[in-house]
């Protein structure tokens, strides 16, 4: 039993991590400090989950996409509209559970409309979500004017900034999302069915798994998970800010999601091990910025990384080491 | 009229009827001197596309041409203000950078075996992390060579002028079309788009158009940089963001399939041209935003991409009838 825990505790992620941790701790001794200050945590690691929990909300949606061999391109766009809806809700005197739920709907729907243009129109997923990775920045600030919209609601700050039990609210919101979500799949067959339609599509089909309503699902979902991203970043800024919110995070989300181990290719997903990939990030863009390296650096390392895990994950390296990782076939 | 050319006709008359509403609504819009505007304006959109039509074409898509923009811009820039390199001597540089960036992207895709999008989403990493490490301010470029190109005009009649770059850019839309249809390469470009294992087994060299095909997309990026720093006079590591998404639209729009095999340069130049119909119009109205372009954009590219799929059904049903 220790053991399996052991070899568990082993996986390359984790210890990615750790290493990360360890190389900011020795650029800047002081990483590891956490004071507890007006009913709160603060520091280093502290930053690390609150700056981390955005991406790591959109690889907790982004995950199940890419398991059924799709990628959701428009995720950054869609947290600009949800953002946008609810910072103009409240402006305009709406409660602020209206305003969420209203983004939340928004979000829904345009995962929806992404799932359907790749379920029912069979467009490859790339193209589907594009159409709306250009246009919703453009419908976001359309909502907004073109202003950035600021707001003083209180519940929608809390989001964004507030705290629970010491910890920041958005590591909150991921860490339930994450639990809800890893119960979702893994206690139920959903999880078997999203890797069976990843692995191969119309055979599932033939074996009676609905994957147009599965597909719907998985991308309402990564709609879902992104307009509260979208609802987080508002809050924390007290403001929606159309051109900017979410800008390029599309793409930190599915550097997170393949640093889980996720199979590009489909079928096989972890979604506790992509919110890990989230941190790593978060772990290299803090280490950047406390030790006085100039952030673009990032961009550098980010790229380094994806090349790392291409590497690794790539049938090349499992001829060579043939032992590690079963490489499953898949049908091209 | 042959079925394969639909999708090319459909874009040429989307295009014609907006024009001719515009005209309508605003009849200047029909000078030579908006149309030589265009030229100059859509440029190194028009150069960049050229490239990303090859690699939809070969069933890839390149993420990085826009960072690729920045990056050329900048080094350009740096060559010529900070080490007093001859502009052209920069040129030459850059194109072989990017020729090698290409390169490497390319091997990566065909030797990694992954999806084509995630190594040249590392690429867009490294080249705009690479831009912004040497410089993060914009450098201006003040250099008698820049001015003599700008100054190398030709004048229509009616007030319009073609310049430059605005040449250049048709010049490699006429290249790469010769080079797509009536090659050796582009022949190879297009059967491995079409079936990737039938092509190995017909003999394609599968690695060396890979490679090939990244190197192509790389350099005219690296060229459509060349023409933004013209353009602007300057090099900035964050110009030219996005410009990936309006290049991979124009490429839709002009009716190549993303599925690869099947497509043509001539219609990326009409997408081109389209996307700046939509700019221009915008601008002449006045009194609408700039987001409406994203808008504009965005439901374009549902419309080919909807025309596509149709076109495509119905001419299968016609050969499973036949």
């Amino acid at each position: 039993m220790t053991r399996r825990i052991l070899s568990r505790l082993a996986n390359p992620q984790l210890l990615a991590l750790v290493g990360v941790l360890l190389i900011n701790w020795l650029l800047f001794p002081n990483f590891f400090r956490i004071t507890w200050q007006d009913g709160r945590l603060f520091g280093s690691l502290i930053d690390v989950l609150n700056r981390g929990a955005p991406v790591a909300i959109l690889a907790i949606g982004m995950v199940g996409v890419i398991a059924t061999k799709g990628v959701d391109l428009s995720v950054g766009a869609v947290m600009a509209m949800a953002g946008a809806v609810a910072a103009t809700l409240v402006v305009a005197g709406y409660p602020a559970p209206v305003a969420v739920a209203a983004a939340l709907a928004v979000g829904l729907a345009c995962g929806l409309w992404n799932g359907f243009l790749v379920a029912v129109l069979d467009i490859q997923p790339i193209v589907a979500t594009l159409v709306l990775m250009v246009a919703g920045r453009g419908i976001a600030q359309l909502i907004t004017e073109g202003f950035i919209v600021t707001f003083t609601d209180p519940v929608l700050i809390f989001i964004g900034t507030g705290s629970f039990l010491g910890f920041p609210m958005a590591a909150v919101i991921a860490l339930a999302l994450l639990v809800l979500v890893t119960l979702l799949v893994r206690k139920t067959a959903l999880g078997l069915f999203i890797e069976a339609v990843g692995v191969n599509r119309a055979a599932a089909s033939l074996a009676g798994i609905r994957s147009r309503m599965l597909l719907l699902y998985v991308y309402g979902l990564s709609g879902v998970c992104a307009a509260i991203a979208g609802i987080i970043v508002a809050g924390d800024i007290r403001g929606a800010d159309a051109n900017n919110a979410g800008l390029w995070l599309e793409l930190d989300a599915i550097l997170a999601v393949v640093i889980g181990g996720t199979s590009l290719l489909g079928g096989r997903f972890s979604v506790p091990l992509a919110v890990l990939g989230a941190l790593i990030i978060q772990a290299m863009n803090t280490g950047i910025l406390v030790s006085g390296f100039p952030p673009e650096f990032n961009l550098i390392v980010k790229a380094a990384l994806i090349f790392l895990v291409l590497i690794i994950q790539s049938p090349l390296a499992s001829r060579i080491m043939p032992t590690r990782m079963p490489v499953r076939e898949t049908s091209k | 009229m042959s079925r394969s050319l639909r999708p090319l006709v459909a874009t040429a008359v989307i295009f014609a009827i907006a024009y001719a509403l515009a005209v309508m609504q605003f009849p200047s819009m029909f000078s030579t001197r908006v149309l030589g505007n265009f030229l100059t304006d859509n440029a190194f959109l028009g150069i960049t596309a050229v490239g990303m039509t090859f690699v939809i074409i070969s069933g890839g898509i390149d993420l990085s041409v826009g960072a690729v923009i920045g990056f050329t811009g900048v080094l350009v820039a740096v060559l010529i203000a900070w080490a007093g390199w001859h502009p052209l001597a920069a040129f030459a540089l850059s194109l072989a950078v990017a020729a090698s960036f290409g390169a490497g992207m390319g091997l990566a895709v065909h030797y990694l075996q992954v999806p084509a999008f995630i190594v040249t989403l590392a690429g867009m990493f490294l080249a705009r992390g690479g831009a912004s490490v040497i410089t993060q301010d914009s450098v201006p470029v003040n250099h008698e060579f820049y001015d003599w190109i700008s100054d190398l005009i030709i004048r229509l009649p009616g007030g319009g002028r073609l310049s430059f770059i605005g040449l250049l850019m048709v010049a490699v839309f006429i290249v790469g079309a010769l080079v797509a249809h009536r090659t050796r390469f582009g022949s190879y470009v297009y059967a491995l788009g079409g079936n990737p294992v039938s092509a190995s087994l017909m003999g394609v060299p599968v690695a060396r158009t890979t490679i090939g095909v990244y190197m192509v997309s790389s350099t005219l990026a690296a060229l459509a940089g060349i023409v933004f720093s013209l353009y602007t006079s300057a090099g900035y590591p964050l110009a030219a963001v996005g410009v990936e998404l309006d290049a991979i639209s124009a490429v839709v729009i002009g009716g190549t399939l993303l599925t690869g095999g099947y497509g043509f340069v001539l219609g990326t130049f009409i997408g081109v041209m389209l996307l700046g119909l939509v700019q221009t119009y915008i601008i002449f109205d006045g009194s609408l935003s700039s987001w409406w372009t994203k808008i504009v954009i965005g439901a374009l590219l549902f419309l080919f991409i909807v025309l596509q799929r149709l076109i495509f059904a119905a001419s299968a049903q016609g050969e499973k009838a036949s």
